[in-house]
């Protein structure tokens, strides 16, 4: 079984991720070397923060380009979580305007509310745009665990995966072929959550 | 829709589970991997730990931290002792999905700041300890110290609100382990007052009293102590209760 990598970008908690993986018996390695992460078969991007700390860290540990190259050319699946799903965006507008890895064309912008409380943090439940692989056996309108303030803005409809409603109806989950992006956590949404984790290891 | 989060909340004292009244006379409800198991194999939604010795002892147990995190595929709050960003980091880096800061926060209103802006407030929950004082005023009560300041809960709230912490884990001393019910009004108008989430905290002893807490002070989530430790009520049982009620609750 090839190893996963769960890239290490100082964003957040990233061993609960590994956890999870390890739950099903899937290999995996933290890490940001650079060689490893070129021989990966399989990335996930976890990460907690802003969208301009989480491209400047990556850039500063030189795997910017690279997760560009491992995603787009060599069409190495990758999971994003949260911040990791946002930094996927042409560019995000938290702290200022910075660009992302623009893997999924859209922006990443603040949720809008009026009564209700930023950060959305809780449980949440999703609504699928379409069936796929990483949402096989997830119910549709499922709980899981969200904590954010902006959201992910898609240019083209078609790499919506999922939805959820707070104040107003928000992208939740995106994906364009080997690209997967979620806005909760899988790795704390308990059964469900390693679900999705198990359906990523079998893509 | 977002869901009503019921949390479990387990305090330690750096050998066993405890759990008192007004933040006295604590009584010994057992182990905290046997009761992280538990509440693991319950599917609870979200689970508080706080060390309530670690500040007043400066010492965090992280290999404790470590291990039971790793028994926790739901959210994972662990606080006590925390005094810096140092200490942020390390909790968060042994598993915990966020930190709890509560008597470094008050000595140190910059922390909360300087703790957002490093780490994002969605992992920075601040926790606030309150009291009545002789005159029906709320007050910030310091567990660590055993005293009340003379710091009033909504000017303190007003101050640190503008830091942005993630949520506010609200306790109320007096009502806490007496299992009567939650302060509901000062709940209530803190939620008001606050731009921060909050969670309730403070005298849960049964699904009705979780409900009214709920339902007149608005909160999305509560925290609960005594009645899962001394009662036979679980959080799933609290969670049906709440869904007869109209409330929406996880399901899955």
């Amino acid at each position: 079984m090839s190893r996963i990598v769960i890239v290490d970008y100082s964003c957040g908690n990233i061993d609960s991720v590994q956890s999870a993986v390890n739950y099903h018996g899937q290999k995996s390695i933290i890490t940001r070397d650079f060689e490893i992460i070129r021989n990966a078969e399989k990335i996930i991007l976890p990460g907690q923060g802003s969208f301009k700390t989480g491209i400047k860290n990556l850039k500063k540990y030189g795997l910017f380009d690279l997760l560009k190259t491992k995603t787009l050319e060599d069409k190495v699946p990758i999971l994003g979580i949260c911040l990791g799903m946002q930094i996927f965006a042409t560019y995000g507008f938290e702290e200022g305007k910075e660009y992302g890895l623009n893997l999924i064309p859209g922006k990443v912008d603040k949720l809008t509310t009026a009564e209700l409380k930023l950060p959305h943090i809780g449980w949440n439940q999703i609504k699928k745009k379409r069936e796929d692989a990483l949402l096989q056996n997830i119910k549709d309108e499922t709980d899981f665990y969200f904590v954010h303030s902006f959201s992910f803005i898609c240019d083209d409809e078609n790499d919506i995966l999922t939805t959820t409603k707070y104040q107003n109806t928000f992208v939740s989950g995106v994906c364009r072929k080997n690209i997967f992006g979620l806005q909760f956590h899988p790795e704390k949404s308990l059964a469900p959550g390693l679900q999705i984790i198990k359906n990523f290891i079998n893509i | 829709m977002l869901k009503i989060r019921i949390i479990p909340s387990l305090l330690f004292n750096g050998s066993n589970l405890v759990k008192g009244k007004k933040f006295n006379s604590w009584r010994t409800v057992g182990s905290v991997f046997q009761n992280i198991k538990l509440y693991s194999l319950r599917n609870v939604d979200e689970l508080i730990f706080l060390d309530i010795k670690a500040y007043k002892n400066k010492t965090i147990d992280f290999n404790l931290i470590d291990d039971f995190a790793d028994e926790c595929f739901m959210p994972l709050t662990v606080g006590g002792g925390i005094r810096n960003i140092q200490d942020i980091e390390e909790t968060l880096r042994r598993g915990a999905d966020k930190v709890s800061i509560n008597s470094a926060a008050f000595h140190n209103h910059k922390l909360i700041d300087n703790a957002v802006k490093y780490f994002g407030s969605q992992c920075i929950i601040l926790s606030i300890d309150y009291k009545m004082d002789e005159k029906g005023n709320k007050r910030i009560f310091l567990n660590s110290e055993k005293k009340l300041s003379n710091i009033d809960l909504f000017e303190y709230i007003d101050k640190i609100d503008s830091s942005k912490p993630g949520e506010i884990l609200l306790t109320s001393v007096d009502h806490d382990g007496m299992m009567e019910g939650y302060d509901i009004d000062t709940i209530k108008k803190i939620n008001q007052f606050s731009n921060t989430p909050i969670i309730a905290s403070g005298g849960a002893g049964s699904a009705e009293d979780i409900y009214a807490v709920i339902k007149e002070a608005n909160v999305k989530a509560v925290a609960a102590s005594s009645i899962f430790h001394f009662t036979e009520i679980t959080p799933l049982n609290v969670k049906n209760y709440l869904s007869s009620k109209g409330i929406k609750v996880r399901k899955n």
